[in-house]
């Protein structure tokens, strides 16, 4: 079974996501992040592909991805770091980027990377359900990859539902229209969309993500869905300390509020 | 075979619609509207009123008759140039900005590389008494004083975009984010024949002016419809797409794409796209893209402005592919020299964008009975900076 599927199993709410760019703040910081993630508390890595021009991205992933270019970082470098991940942690991963790397790979040779190294999940912004379906599915499938799909405050309730058809691990529930980016309140509009889909009783389960940021964000959010994911605020807090084993514990223990 | 969009918004293997799903409701509601919207008769009619009292079509068919000397064939000249704004692009902000008011979206947003799409967008949100942003790279906004200078004039608000490398394609990616943000009652006038389906088409169609007037003209000048070659410069592609729009089922019309190969097409600083690129996604469509092994945009350089984008619109890709254009590419320097010859011959200081398409004149073999048509798309008054500092004229 997927790592995925197994941890939403297991564990039904309050499922922390954390998100960061590959390459960022160090070209090798990869192994040391996920080691340290899922040491202290996440529940799922998403991986980010750095890429020239993340068009749903803020600024702050923005300037994560231009660091982790400019460090080198690359597609191939980042299968080579990943490579004997599965032995240190089996903490279920998602990569996350855009879709061209992944085309100039090519999606089969891409796929087959994944499944070496252990990769569950993908999330591409810019590849719609319906090329997904028609060009992409079988290929994925193949290699036990399962495709995450964004929905918004806008979209219809007959896409959500061909996207739940679609997937077969969770939804990726935008909290708000706009790009990645830290906020520090949900608001009333937001708890409407969030019930409005809570309602729809969809087969997969659905983490809310964009402008959760800290603890209040956090338990607000995973009171309308199986947990949340956290971006921008984790790349702030590795932008202000760059010493990973400090700032990675805090952060975590800031946003479950442990101490 | 089929050069125009087909019902998946294809063009042979390239275009589609590449977007995050924050912005599926904004371009699906075009999708659905665009087709039903323009072919309305009431739209139809101020469309054309607006081209004709406003921007000053039709443009002239001018034989150019001592480069038709140099050049040992009879050459016109396809006079975009002489259009109200200065380019073609003011062709596509009219029909684009009397869709969004059918749409009813209230403002206006725009990206721009020189600043022609920005002063064309800002003119008609003027005209229309509609808001507008205009997003453009740091950098060019350096490069571009008076352009931006223009837009402020005509009471937009320019937003210097500082993410990436600053210039056309960042401005892009700044203005979907923007779109993102905004998706309800913003309209986004993309200046090209790029971005996702409709876009590619919906532009090309509404540039399709241009080849619609060369045929009428051409049959009163000639006596036929039909051109030998027509040529054209290719940065994103939407002049090239209006002059060879109505004649791309006329296979006996050479279609001719100049695109621009900076300081050399091997030299690392070129924006020649076709010679250059790898099938590739970028700002929502499947196209030809200059990119690194690792999928990474490259930035591309032209001395031309409004050439300086890293890929080309996904039916000149087609194009390509299928054989039906030969693309060609012209350098600074040749672009140079064929715009102070034009300048010199004809009277006419073309736009550098334009002057590459000239510059394919030299690098072309012609009977002398041949009917050849340059698009003319800009005139050179944006470009005088350029032209001095060039200084051999």
């Amino acid at each position: 079974m997927n790592r995925l599927n197994h941890l939403f199993n297991t564990k039904k709410e309050n499922i922390l996501n954390v998100y960061f760019t590959a390459g960022f703040p160090e070209l090798n910081s990869t192994v040391q992040i996920i080691e340290l993630l899922s040491r202290h508390g996440a529940d799922i890595i998403e991986i980010g592909i750095p890429f020239s021009d993340p068009v749903a991205d803020g600024p702050t992933i923005q300037a994560s991805n231009k660091r982790a270019l400019d460090n080198g970082m690359s597609l191939n470098l980042l299968f080579d770091q990943l490579k004997d991940i599965r032995k240190i942690t089996q903490i279920p991963l998602v990569l996350m980027g855009y879709l061209n790397p992944v085309v100039r790979m090519g999606v089969e040779k891409f796929c087959e990377k994944c499944k070496e190294v252990g990769i569950d999940g993908l999330i591409l912004p810019d590849l719609p359900v319906k090329e997904y379906r028609d060009h992409y599915q079988e290929t994925f499938k193949k290699f036990g990859l399962s495709n995450v799909f964004f929905i918004t405050p806008q979209t219809s309730e007959e896409r959500i539902r061909a996207m739940d058809e679609a997937t077969d691990t969770f939804l990726y529930m935008v909290s708000s229209p706009g790009i990645t980016g830290a906020k520090s309140y949900i608001a009333e509009s937001q708890i409407d969309y969030f019930t409005r889909i809570q309602a729809m009783q969809l087969k997969n389960p659905a983490l809310i993500g964009f402008g959760i940021s800290d603890n209040n964000t956090f338990m607000q959010a995973s009171k309308f869905s199986s947990g949340a994911i956290i971006g921008s605020a984790f790349i702030n807090a590795l932008a202000q300390d760059e010493k990973l084993e400090n700032s990675i514990p805090l952060f975590l223990n800031s946003i479950l509020k442990k101490s | 075979m089929k050069y125009t969009v087909d019902d998946n918004g294809y063009y042979g293997r390239f275009g589609g619609a590449f977007i995050p799903e924050m912005l599926y409701p904004n371009v699906e509601e075009l999708r659905e509207n665009y087709l039903q919207i323009m072919s309305d008769p009431s739209f139809q009619k101020e469309f054309n009123d607006l081209l004709e009292n406003y921007v000053g079509r039709p443009t002239p068919l001018y034989k150019a008759a001592r480069l038709s000397e140099k050049y040992g064939a009879a050459i016109y000249l396809k006079r975009e140039d002489l259009n109200h704004t200065g380019a073609h692009k003011i062709n596509n902000t009219i029909g684009q900005i009397l869709l969004a008011k059918r749409l009813g979206k209230q403002s206006i947003i725009a990206e721009t590389g020189a600043g022609q799409h920005g002063v064309a967008t800002a003119t008609v949100c003027a005209l229309m008494g509609m808001e507008c942003k205009v997003f453009m790279g740091k950098l060019d906004t350096e490069r571009q004083k008076p352009n931006v200078e223009r837009m402020k004039i005509l009471g937009a608000e320019v937003i210097p975009v500082t993410s990436g490398s600053m210039t056309l394609k960042d401005a892009t990616n700044e203005a979907m984010r923007y779109w993102i943000g905004n998706p309800k009652d913003t309209h986004y006038i993309i200046g090209s024949v790029v971005g996702p389906h409709p876009y590619p088409d919906m532009v090309a169609r509404f540039q399709a002016v241009i080849s619609q007037e060369m045929k009428k003209q051409l049959k009163a000048q000639t006596g036929s419809e039909n051109p030998d070659k027509i040529i054209a410069c290719v940065g994103g592609g939407s002049n090239a797409m209006g002059a060879f729009y109505e004649y791309l089922d006329d296979l006996d019309v050479e279609l001719i794409a100049v695109e621009a190969a900076g300081e050399g097409v091997n030299s690392g600083r070129s924006a020649a796209t076709t010679a250059l690129g790898q099938p590739g996604i970028l700002h929502g469509s499947s196209t030809l893209l200059m990119q690194d092994d690792d999928g990474q945009v490259i930035e591309p350089h032209s001395i031309s402005a409004g050439l300086d984008y890293p890929g080309i619109g996904p039916q000149h890709a087609h194009l390509f592919d299928s054989e039906r254009a030969l693309f060609l590419n012209a350098t600074d320097e040749e672009a140079m020299i064929a715009g102070i010859e034009l300048s010199k011959l004809e009277g006419i200081i073309p736009a550098i964008e334009s002057a590459h398409a000239l510059a394919a004149l030299s690098k072309l073999e012609f009977k002398k009975e041949d009917v050849v048509v340059v698009n003319l798309s800009g005139r050179g008054d944006k470009d005088l900076e350029t032209y001095i500092k060039w200084g051999k004229y």
